[in-house]
């Protein structure tokens, strides 16, 4: 017996990106991941079966709340991130969704930062005040504005490590204190750091947040997300009822002072993901696995081709604003030093000259990177945000979130670097052209 | 403070999960609900044979159940631990009368007299972890729900 004792060693990053998760199939011995293409799972006995919807032991019963190859990307999100376990979902929106529903209840208020993914404040603006969750937002570089936010009513605080599209970098470590101050919980959606740049539970945030669409899959080809808990969290700590007290909805079983450590991520599986039924399929985690892999490879290079467009686009007369949080110039630089010291990811924005026209004369003439609204792709994409992803926010919206009329977001990807920056050169030469077209008729 | 990675060396662990028979579980709520409970359920399904220890019960997952270690029948190999912390030094003296092998003290059973007592009376001490979730990291199956079990390995495992 005594042979199959493992031997404890801190393996590196790139080495759990491959391994973490999954041992070869026992059955088949199949290197690797297989996908389980499987609605549901045979019983052995009722007994079995029974241990199973009980949560006494760790068994599969249907793949809306657990899947074999599900569990090899949750298990890998999961040590990547450091936390105690994570659980997948259909979207990164949908992840998002169910980690706040698993701590909130109608007359909560949750603390934010302005500064957000678009797809974000709409699901924080309209659906949880649909759901009665009182929402304020506040300035992420104000830790004064945080903690003025705090009501006797407040549940969480919610920012993203680098902010969509406006590249600020959120003050994690102090953040996280001043949230436990309070005995709340620090969310961070990480979507934009990865693991590989930044891991926010090692700075004291307790809930992680990826769509796993962007950078962790990184070949657009599935959408998904992923929420991982630290495991450290005191949810008994008399704020949430709703973790702590025996639950109506799982036959009065008290999550967190029956699996302590596990507690919450057991109530966001066995009820929020059973309840709101956004699983991830197993044929779309076998490929964000395959992305996993290769992750720290990708953001290598997606940080040297970003550093080096941020570069080409200060230095341009037609650009100016460039938010790339790494530049010198950048306020954020200090945070990137401290949070992001291999590179501050490959999204960000510039403001292109001739304002809304002009950003959408520059998305005309760019023939490489695809004008498409997703970003964290191998593939180098643009978008113009006031007219897709943040339409549907008004002026003042926009500018709190860091977005102007000329504004043209990037994620930069991994081709040869000299070809994007010859594409974007082209851009401009339309926005010039444009221009001269404008002087010229008037 | 404790040392607690001390006594929470991954060898040790694997070794005293993959020796053990007989697991007299201390503080073993009647009450399903309970993570003793679960602990208990948990380890009997997966074939150890679990005694329970409260002087409140008679009976608890189809066992007789003792006052005390010291009124129990036979020899045991794991001493589990579900008490408040000052109760440990008690819990180990006897552990060390009876011949145990382990204290095993679940999560927040912290207390350096009692982990000393135990040492001293030769018995290995694992504090502040749960015997169910390091059997399923090493044994059982936590990965198929998404926890990290922090294990990396290449090697095939038998049939599960």
């Amino acid at each position: 017996m005594t042979d199959d004792v493992e031997q404890a060693h801190p393996f590196g990053f790139e080495t759990r990106q491959l391994h973490a998760g999954q041992r070869p199939d026992p059955n088949t011995g199949a290197r690797a991941v297989p996908i389980f293409q499987t609605t549901s799972y045979v019983f052995e006995d009722p007994e079995s079966a029974a241990a199973y919807f009980n949560l006494q032991e760790y068994g599969n019963t249907y793949s809306r709340i657990m899947n074999p190859t599900v569990a090899v990307f949750e298990e890998r999100v999961a040590n990547l991130e450091g936390g105690a376990g994570a659980v997948a979902f259909a979207s990164g929106i949908s992840a998002q969704a169910a980690a706040l529903f698993t701590l909130l209840q109608p007359g909560d208020h949750l603390v934010s930062s302005a500064a957000l993914y678009g797809g974000t404040v709409n699901q924080f603006k309209h659906l949880l005040r649909k759901m009665s969750v009182e929402l304020t937002w506040v300035d992420p570089d104000d830790l004064d504005a945080w903690r003025q936010a705090v009501r006797p009513n407040t549940k969480a605080f919610f920012g993203e490590t680098i902010g969509n599209p406006a590249g600020n970098v959120l003050d994690i470590e102090p953040l996280a204190s001043l949230a436990h101050q309070h005995d709340l919980p620090l969310i961070v959606d990480n979507t934009f750091a990865t693991p590989y740049l930044c891991r926010p539970i090692e700075w004291g945030a307790d809930i992680v947040i990826h769509s796993a669409t962007k950078f962790l899959g990184g070949h657009g080809t599935s959408i998904g997300g992923v929420v991982v808990e630290s495991g450290t969290f005191d949810w008994s700590n008399g704020r949430f009822a709703v973790v702590a007290d025996p639950s109506p909805a799982y036959h009065g079983l008290p999550f967190h002072e029956t699996f302590g450590t596990y507690g919450y991520l057991m109530k966001l599986r066995a009820e929020t993901l059973r309840d709101l039924g956004a699983a991830l399929s197993p044929f779309n985690a076998f490929l964000f696995l395959q992305g996993l892999e290769t992750l720290s490879l990708r953001m290598e290079r997606h940080v040297d081709n970003a550093q080096a467009v941020a570069a080409f686009l200060e230095s341009h007369e037609l650009a100016s604003n460039v938010t790339y949080p790494a530049l010198p110039a950048s306020p954020y630089r200090p945070l990137v030093e401290k949070y992001l010291p291999r590179g501050a990811g490959a999204v960000f924005s510039f403001d292109c000259a001739g304002g809304r026209a002009g950003g959408q004369d520059f998305i005309r003439g760019v023939t490489l990177w695809s004008h498409l609204a997703n970003v964290g792709d191998a593939k180098s994409l643009i978008i113009h945000p006031a007219s897709t992803t943040h339409r549907q926010l008004s002026d003042d919206e926009l500018r709190a979130a860091g977005v102007g009329p000329g504004t043209v977001r990037l994620s930069v990807g991994t081709e040869s670097v000299d070809d994007l920056t010859w594409d974007l050169e082209q851009g401009f030469a339309r926005v010039a052209a444009a221009a001269g077209q404008k002087v010229g008729t008037a | 403070m404790t040392d607690l990675a001390r006594y929470q060396d991954p060898l040790t662990i694997q070794r005293v999960l993959h020796t053990a028979n007989t697991i007299a579980i201390v503080g073993l709520s009647n009450n399903e609900l309970r993570a003793s409970y679960f602990v208990g359920y948990y380890l009997r399904r997966h074939g150890y044979h679990v005694i329970p220890v409260n002087p409140r019960q008679t009976e608890i997952l189809g066992q007789t159940c003792y006052p005390s270690l010291l009124d129990v029948p036979e020899p045991i190999d794991i001493v589990d631990v579900f008490r408040a912390p000052d109760a440990l030094p008690g819990i180990a003296r006897d552990a060390v009368a009876i011949g145990a092998r382990v204290l095993w003290c679940q999560y927040g059973v912290i207390n350096d007299e009692g982990a000393r007592i135990a040492e001293d009376g030769s018995l290995t001490v694992v504090m502040d972890r749960c015997l169910k979730v390091e059997h399923a990291r090493y044994v059982g199956r936590m990965h198929w729900l998404g926890f990290n079990t922090q294990r990396i390995t290449s090697v095939r495992a038998g049939l599960q």
